[in-house]
Order: C-alpha cells, then structure tokens, then sequence
C-alpha cells in the first residue's frame, strides 16, 4: 500500500504520520502543497499542524493549493483520503466533507487525552476497531468546535457517518464528556462514501504502547487489513 | 444607534495575512488583484440618541481599546 503525506507550510504532524505509516508497512512520500501531480496512491493523508498560520480561517488558505486539485481527483474516483486535526479543517474547507470547525466552546487551545467512542466500523478506517469501540486518543486544537446545520448533523447520525463521538471512559456520550462544544460529540467524520475520514484527534501519536498508547495503530492496522 | 468601526493595520506595517490572501488569489487565477490588506470589522450598538456624542464615545473606544495606534488605523461609519 502507497500513500502521499502533503506538507502544507505550517504542517507539523508530517513526520509523525509518516513515521506510523512505515511502522504499519504502508509506504509514504512527502507531497510539497505547491506540486500539481499527486503521485500514485492508495492513501492521502492530509497532517496536523497549522498550515499558513491559521490566516483567515483554519485549512483555508491550504484547501487553494495546488496539489488540491489532484485530491479532489483522487477523493471522487475513490481513493482514501485520512484528514488529522489541521487536515480535517481542511478537508472541511476544500468541501469534501460538510460543516466546519469552530473555535473551541471556552475559547481555550486544548491539549489532553480524551476517550472516544467508534461509531462506525464498516469502513476502511476502522475495521478493526471492532474489538474495541471505546479508544483513548490525544486531541490539541483551537477549532476542533464541530458545526453544521441541523439538516446536516441528521444526514451525518442517519447514513452512518460519524465515525468518532467524544465520550468518557464508560463510553457515555454527553455534554460532560464533550471537550470543545462540538454537535453531537462529533470528533470525525466520514464522507457519504466513506474513504475520506477526518478527525480532530491523532490517532498518529498513539502507535506505541512505551511512549503513548496503542489505541491509534488500530486506524494503521485497519487500512493495511483489507489491501 | 448603531455604528460601525473597521481597524486596519496602517499603511507601511506588514499585513501577513493580507499578503498571503493576495498571493492565494493569484493562484486561483484573480490576475486583477493589486494588493489585499486584511483588518477587524465592529458594529456597536449604543444607548445614544445624539450622532455627534455617539460619534465620540466610539472615537474614544477606537483609541483606548480597538486599535493600537502605533500600527493601526480606524474608520467610523454612523
């Protein structure tokens, strides 16, 4: 399995993403924003970081790239496309996912771990999340705050789309285990077709049990089981 | 009444966002743009019938809050 990690100016989870890629056997290039061929890939990974600064609105000014073009290309004949944290924002701005991310509900840049819980699993993201639906992962943002319309939120809940909700350790989904305002707990989310995934927390910094947590190698995993 | 206060970095300061907003234009094919600066917009609702001391007050708020007169610049609007 090949995949393109694109490197916005600002990316800063690049190499952390890449580095849980190869430790899953899936191979990575580094893709510049600026180049207009996407190489041949199974995966685009799209990184955390804060690419142009954040100017005008998250991922804004990264969903105008070059390489964009070729996404969008990539996306609509099917091929998996994985936004983290920045690269949900913009996935959300390039359109290919609906909604948008506010700033968080208290206004306050958070960094911490939080429990979530894996809505769905039938996609190729998460398959194998099946063993275990409630996972710890890190999320670090400012606008991590999920919104959209209510005609939207109840396309998202219906079609099975959400693939993430914020919950705490048991598992309850409510306001309480809600760390940013976001609607509906919503953490990620999956495309109609369900091979775009974005979602605010890293599953990428969650690949080893010694330095963090295993929850995040079970995306990895997924991804390469079924190629 | 109501009245509108736009803040804009001054002439001669460096408007980052302003640039890289000019220079993602031009990438998206807006050859016609000269230059784009990027600045706040506020609308303020005051308890103040008469235009003149509702001008003032706001004047006032421009100088003592919204703006930083070493590299910013405000406009009103009643």
């Amino acid at each position: 399995m090949k995949s393109s990690v694109i490197v916005f100016p600002g990316s800063n989870c690049d190499r952390d993403v890449a580095v849980a890629l190869e430790k899953f056997q899936i191979k990575s290039q580094m893709v510049w924003h600026n180049e207009t061929n996407l190489p041949k890939s199974d995966l685009v990974v799209l990184p955390g970081g804060f690419s142009y600064g954040d100017y005008l609105r998250t991922g804004c000014i990264a969903s105008k790239s070059k390489i964009i073009d070729d996404i969008i290309k990539h996306a609509n004949n099917g091929g998996l496309v994985l936004g983290i944290c920045n690269g949900f924002q913009i996935l959300i701005e390039t359109g290919l996912l609906p909604g948008v991310l506010l700033r968080n509900k208290k206004l306050r840049f958070i960094s911490k771990n939080v429990f979530l819980k894996v809505e769905n699993t039938q996609n190729r993201f998460c398959t194998n999340y099946k063993k275990k639906n409630i996972i710890e992962l890190i999320i670090a943002h400012n606008e991590g705050n999920y919104f959209a319309s209510s005609k939207t939120l109840e396309n998202l809940e219906e079609k099975k789309l959400i693939a993430f909700k914020y919950c705490d350790k048991n598992g309850n989904v409510n306001e309480k285990s809600n760390p940013n305002g976001s609607s509906n707990n919503i953490a990620g989310i999956l495309n109609n077709k369900k091979n775009i995934l974005g979602l605010m927390p890293h599953p990428e910094r969650l690949i080893d049990p010694i330095l963090s947590g295993s929850d995040g190698s079970i995306m990895f995993e997924s991804l390469t089981k079924l190629n | 009444m109501k009245i509108s206060a736009i803040v804009t970095l001054k002439k001669d300061v460096l408007d980052p966002q302003g640039k890289v907003v000019n220079q993602t234009l031009k990438n998206m094919g807006y050859n016609n743009i000269i230059d784009v600066r990027q600045g706040k917009y506020f609308e303020i609702e005051l308890n103040e019938s008469n235009k003149e001391k509702a001008k003032k007050i706001v004047e006032d708020i421009c100088k003592k809050l919204l703006t930083n007169s070493i590299i910013e610049d405000y406009k009103i609007n009643i």
